[in-house]
């Protein structure tokens, strides 16, 4: 192989966005280690170097093709639309939370340690950014272990809490475990076609002499692996505890970037491992070594009524949403067992709009965490009388989360429906719809506090500052709008589908 | 002598339930962190078994990432227990009941 220096020079182009965020790591660890008194040019430092990573994944919309590619073989990474696109979720999930970061009373109480808050948050970017392109198994791995690694001390920041520290043990505790299963996967698919990367992989299981049962099980391992990350339901026993315990800034981005990562991943993996062709409909012929639909079909089910059952009797928002969050993944993982384009399109739109809700409804428990201390629903008393903006806002962030017309939610379960009910998929439609009516019991049960309690003279006021308003509006307004006018997401999804080589 | 590769995959397969049992059934934090350290090298020998089968380095390359990633894992695993520990003055996860249900 000749290793030109232009050879890497030219290379180095398809990862343009992943060297903005490692200069941006060590440019944070510096300016924390010279400016030690200004702890305020951090997040404006990460805000920067967010937009000029955002910049350069627009740029990546118009490339389909391998990266750091050794001669003679298949690419590490796949550059194209459809990574481009959960890379732009990634980002924005990412800027928003830094903004989430200035304000929360929880991360400030640790100010002297905030170098390494970025620094991490910065280091869970460039795992997602790696994991979302990575073709390669190695590379998903070492990808997904930055990831993961960031997140547990994330989950943990504030460590004089308990809470704080336990469910960050817990996190590790898990995510080790799963990680594990998922590399022993990675080890026997190595041995059995003697090759890491998925494209070179797809190629070699072709061949029929295959040793079947050890490759279903190998690929139901490294599932367990992603299926850990997306929080989906045998392996969510980490989603509930972490997201209650950790900083709320930390909850909100591991229920958005770390689920859209994942799925990019569970995707790639699925459709470029085991596609042997995709007819002129947009439905994929996956090869017949694990039926792959039954699977996820099972796991989405289980995920959503799990989710949604175990949410009903919760009184703590944190412990509510994440229950909401494993009923998302259930949702969203119906999108992947449709096993079509379509299926696809209506991941991508449902992740678009998600982000904006889930995020947004995220924004409020924690804008009024920092003032009462605490997310316990008793607390939310009549405060739709006292703080009528954040209310009406959070009620309106809940409606789109269940789905009813005409939130933005909407329109996301719409499309999901759609894709089922073409693939003849009849009755998990219809489960799916049932589910999203016992959601709305508990998203009401909420707004029945905020508004069917009559406000008590200690009930707080909590102001808003302009910052927050701004930031409130910023996710709000895309939640309403886009549920009556949504041809932009959707001709903004359609571009994005294209995944490299199909 | 030549050993052939089952011996090895079958070695690992042992070490690999070996590490989810004592997962599953310990409740001292950090042999928790010990059984998910041999889960890790079980996987690392099933790859360097399987790659000097193949004649492939790409098995044994990897072996080196999983190291370092298994080291990096347990540099942060022990900050998190011994985090734990101070406010907590014990490591035994069944006692990490605040958070539940």
């Amino acid at each position: 192989m000749e290793l030109s220096i232009n050879y890497i020079l030219n290379e180095l182009n398809f990862i343009k966005p992943e060297l903005v965020i490692s200069i941006s790591i060590v440019l944070i660890v510096f300016t924390d280690l010279i400016f030690d008194k200004r702890k305020q040019i951090l997040p404006v430092i990460s805000l920067i170097s967010l937009l000029i990573t955002g910049y350069f994944v627009i740029e990546q919309f118009g490339m389909n093709t391998f990266a750091i590619a050794p001669a003679g073989s298949k690419g590490m990474l796949a550059v194209d639309p459809f990574g481009a696109f959960f890379k732009m979720v990634v980002l924005f999930a990412s800027f928003i939370i830094i903004l989430f970061s200035i304000n929360s009373s929880e991360i400030k109480l640790s100010s002297d340690r905030h170098g390494e808050y970025y620094t991490l948050i910065f280091g869970m970017i460039l795992g997602m950014l790696f994991v979302i392109s990575a073709a390669d198994l190695i590379l998903i791995y070492i990808s997904l272990e930055l990831l993961s690694l960031s997140s547990y001390v994330l989950a943990g920041f504030t460590k004089q809490s308990l809470r704080n520290s336990e469910a960050s043990l817990k996190y590790l505790i898990y995510g080790g475990v799963s990680s594990g299963i998922m590399l022993f996967g990675i080890s026997i698919i190595y041995g059995i076609t003697g090759s890491t990367n998925l494209y070179e992989i797809n190629s070699l299981i072709q061949a029929p002499q295959l040793p079947n049962i050890t490759f279903i099980l190998a690929s139901i391992l490294i599932f367990t692996g992603i299926g850990f990350k997306i929080s989906a339901a045998p392996f969510h026993f980490w989603t509930p505890d972490v997201y209650e315990g950790a900083p709320i800034p930390i909850t909100a981005y591991l229920s958005i970037a770390s689920k859209a990562a994942g799925f990019a991943l569970l995707i790639r993996f699925v459709k470029v491992t085991f596609i042997q062709s995709i007819n002129t409909e947009g439905y994929w012929q996956l090869l017949n070594i694990i039926d792959w639909k039954t699977f996820v079909v099972l796991i989405s089910i289980l995920s959503m009524t799990l989710g949604n059952f175990a949410a009903l009797w919760q009184n703590n928002l944190k412990r509510l949403l994440a229950y909401s969050s494993i009923a998302h993944a259930g949702y969203l993982l119906l999108g992947l067992a449709v096993l079509s384009n379509q299926g696809l399109l209506a991941i991508i739109i449902y992740f678009a709009i998600y982000a904006f809700m889930n995020l947004g409804a995220f924004l409020i428990v924690m804008l009024i965490a920092n003032k009462t201390g605490s997310e316990d629903m008793d607390d939310y008393n009549g405060l739709g009388f006292t703080s009528p903006l954040l209310s009406v806002s959070l009620a309106i962030f809940f409606i789109s989360l269940t789905g009813l017309p005409p939130t933005a939610g909407f329109i996301a379960k719409l499309y999901l429906f759609i894709a089922l009910i073409d693939a003849e998929m009849i009755t998990v439609a219809v489960i799916a719809l049932l589910n999203t009516v016992v959601s709305l019991y508990y998203y009401v049960r909420v707004l029945k506090h905020l508004y069917l309690v009559k406000a008590e003279p200690d009930t707080p006021i909590i102001g808003v500052s302009a910052l927050n308003t701004v930031l409130i509006l910023m996710l709000l307004i895309p939640t309403l709008v886009f549920g009556i006018y949504f041809t932009p997401i959707v001709d903004f999804a359609k571009v994005s589908v294209s995944l490299l080589g199909f | 002598m030549h050993i052939q590769i089952e011996y090895y995959l079958i070695l690992s397969a042992f070490m690999f339930i070996v590490g989810v049992v004592g997962v599953l059934t310990r409740r001292n934090a950090i042999v928790v962190f010990m059984s998910i350290e041999l889960m890790l090298n079980s996987a690392n020998l099933t790859m360097v078994a399987f790659s000097s089968y193949l004649g492939n380095a790409v098995g044994q390359l990897f072996v080196f990432f999983v190291m370092a990633v298994a080291a990096a894992e347990a540099a942060v695993g022990l900050a998190i227990i011994i985090a734990l520990f101070r406010n907590k003055l014990t490591i035994n996860i069944d006692e990490l009941n605040i958070l539940k249900w």
